[in-house]
């Protein structure tokens, strides 16, 4: 089913796309509009346009894919399914997500994949094109960031890259590191095995933006992972 | 009505700036456009918009915009402009009545030039003294706020959602080179019509979608100097802050960005020596100015325009390019609206200003 969203206010146009009976549904002239798909599930969504802020917020197992550019919190703790935007992402995209996976093509903003977490099968996933912002993975707590920095010269993320992560793992596909990773971080090249575990992502983010996979491996990547011996060691008093 | 610190109410704001760097003007109404479609960021509690550029007829007169509470303030503050000021013209600015719009004050639009010998008298140079005009009335005449008093742009604001203020003022009569525009979400004031974005002063203006934590201690300073905060909602201070920076202490754009914004401490000593050095000096001789709390403003001035994030990019914005046109908003959508194809699209940095100009051979000059 094909929703003309041109001056659609955001609480008729997802109004519309929850009651649609059909799986396939494609909203045109998107402009703005807040909380698409918010907490839904079982459907394929093709966005064309500006989708609002909070795009797939809660989502619970929908396919969405966006051709242009996403706004602000797409993804907002969201449990399953997977969101692709073929354009650029604002900030806190992945924000607290708990399963599913997003794929942004090109830059994302600040606060990319903050508080982050995984439990059990529930593994979230975030792969970013270009670079990120700052606070990258800050307080992230469990599930995979990967940051390619294709066409972006230099450092692929911006300041306080991981601060207060205590799970998860950040992969920066780069030949330079942040200057100011936090102590209480490992940073070190991506093993063979870690490398396998992320094929199957970077296969798949090829595979939507047309992306040649043979590019992508002539840069190293990194992995940074929290330091577990004790994490909390001065980061407030001495103990 | 309960102010500032009487009440709180809880928040969002948006933001919106076309700048033509041709100098070719735009029309009131795609700003308006712009700003509409962000609707739901504010909640109907004020609105308004800077246009620079709008009026090339008395480019040369300071152009005061006046809210008076009634007749009486009116005589009260016409005989103060008179005092000091040739009045070139005076009108009502025309308005239309619009539904949602209502309790308006009386607004009056002034072209003026200091009077040559209270100028002479004052030992102040020209702006100095039609600044603390403004001060003055704003703070001792009762009823009246010149809410609008650089040369050639002009402020238009009121209680309302911003699409129906661009309606009431009339916008699309108007066109300029640059406009800015805010919907308002009020966090710690009820609504009312000073309390309205754009401030300004001279021909600085601010736009802010955000709440600064150091309001107070930067009202504390700038008072030092003459300013006085008597519209109580903490983008006031930005204005005046800038009016100082910018006007009375001669920084550049950038350098007044890097003390209102500035970089953390360890950021500082990452950098390479002269930038350290440089920014370690700005932090510490303006440290009452460091503005903390999340922001996200447009300033507008004579000939150009700059957006700047606080340093964490608490508060969404969204810049981008088509041909000689800039356009600059909370979210991208409000770009689009206006501009479907765009050339480039991005995100700033925090506390990276975005600074746009007229470009050299445009300067000033009038285009049809």
């Amino acid at each position: 089913m094909n929703i003309n969203a041109e001056n659609l206010h955001f609480k008729v146009l997802n109004q519309q796309v929850r009651q649609c009976e059909e799986p396939n549904i494609v909203i045109d002239n998107c402009c703005g509009q807040r909380y698409i798909a918010a907490g839904l599930s079982g459907r394929e969504i093709e966005i064309y346009g500006t989708p609002g802020n909070a795009l797939g917020a809660y989502l619970d197992g929908c396919e969405i894919y966006v051709h242009g550019n996403a706004q602000d919190a797409a993804g907002d703790t969201m449990n399953d399914g997977c969101i692709c935007i073929d354009g650029m992402a604002g900030d806190a995209a992945g924000y607290a997500m708990r399963g599913g996976s997003m794929y942004i093509r090109g830059n994302a903003g600040y606060r990319a994949g903050i508080h982050m977490k995984a439990y059990q099968e529930k593994q979230p996933l975030l792969v970013i094109g270009g670079a990120a912002g700052s606070f990258l993975g800050e307080y992230q707590a469990g599930g995979t960031i990967i940051v390619l920095g294709l066409g972006c010269k230099g450092v692929p993320v911006g300041n306080f890259c991981g601060m207060g992560m205590h799970g998860g793992r950040i992969f920066l596909r780069t030949d330079e590191l942040p200057p100011d990773l936090s102590q209480r971080l490992v940073c070190a090249p991506a093993t063979p095995e870690e490398m396998d575990s992320i094929r199957p992502a970077l296969e798949r983010f090829c595979a939507f933006f047309r992306q040649d996979e043979k590019e992508l491996f002539q840069k190293p990547f990194y992995c940074i992972v929290p330091n577990s011996r004790n994490p909390y060691r001065q980061l407030y008093t001495g103990n | 009505m309960l102010k500032e610190g009487q009440i709180r109410i809880p928040s969002g704001c948006a933001i919106s700036g076309i700048f033509s760097r041709s100098g070719k003007p735009v029309c009131g109404d795609r700003i308006v456009r712009s700003i509409a479609v962000m609707h739901d960021r504010s909640n109907g509690l004020g609105g308004g918009f800077a246009g620079y550029g709008i009026y090339p007829e008395y480019k040369d007169c300071y152009a005061f915009h006046v809210f008076y509470d009634d007749v009486e303030a009116r005589q009260r503050g016409e005989q103060f402009l008179e005092r000091h000021f040739d009045i070139v013209n005076l009108s009502r600015i025309p308005t239309r009545k619009v539904p949602s719009i209502s309790n308006e004050p009386l607004i009056w639009r002034y072209f003026v030039n200091p009077l040559p010998h209270k100028l002479a008298d004052s030992q102040l140079d020209e702006r100095e003294y039609v600044a603390r005009c403004v001060i003055r009335v704003n703070s001792t005449i009762e009823g009246a706020c010149i809410f609008s008093s650089g040369k050639n742009m002009g402020v238009f604001k009121a209680v309302g959602y911003p699409e129906d203020v661009g309606e009431f003022y009339r916008l699309e009569e108007y066109s300029g080179y640059c406009w800015t525009a805010h919907g308002r979400y009020p966090t710690n004031t009820p609504g009312w019509w000073g309390g309205a974005h754009p401030f300004a002063m001279l021909d600085y203006s601010v736009v802010h979608n955000g709440e600064i934590s150091s309001y107070d201690a930067n009202r504390r300073y700038v008072e030092m100097f003459g300013y006085r905060c008597n519209l109580l909602t903490d983008t006031e201070v930005i204005a005046y802050m800038f009016d100082y920076l910018l006007r009375r202490q001669g920084l550049t754009l950038e350098e007044a960005a890097h003390v209102v914004a500035a970089p953390f401490w360890d950021t500082i000593a990452r950098q390479p020596e002269e930038t350290k050095k440089e920014l370690t000096y700005l932090r510490k001789a303006f440290s009452s100015m460091l503005i903390t709390g999340p922001f996200s403003i447009l300033l507008g001035f004579e000939g150009g325009m700059m957006a700047l994030n606080d340093r964490l990019k608490l508060r969404s914005m969204v810049a981008a390019e088509k041909g000689d046109l800039f356009y600059v908003a909370s979210e991208e959508c409000a770009i689009r609206a206006i501009e479907p194809e765009l050339d480039r699209v991005w995100s700033p940095r925090g506390g990276e200003p975005v600074i746009v100009r007229l470009n050299e051979n445009n300067r000033g000059e009038e285009q049809p």
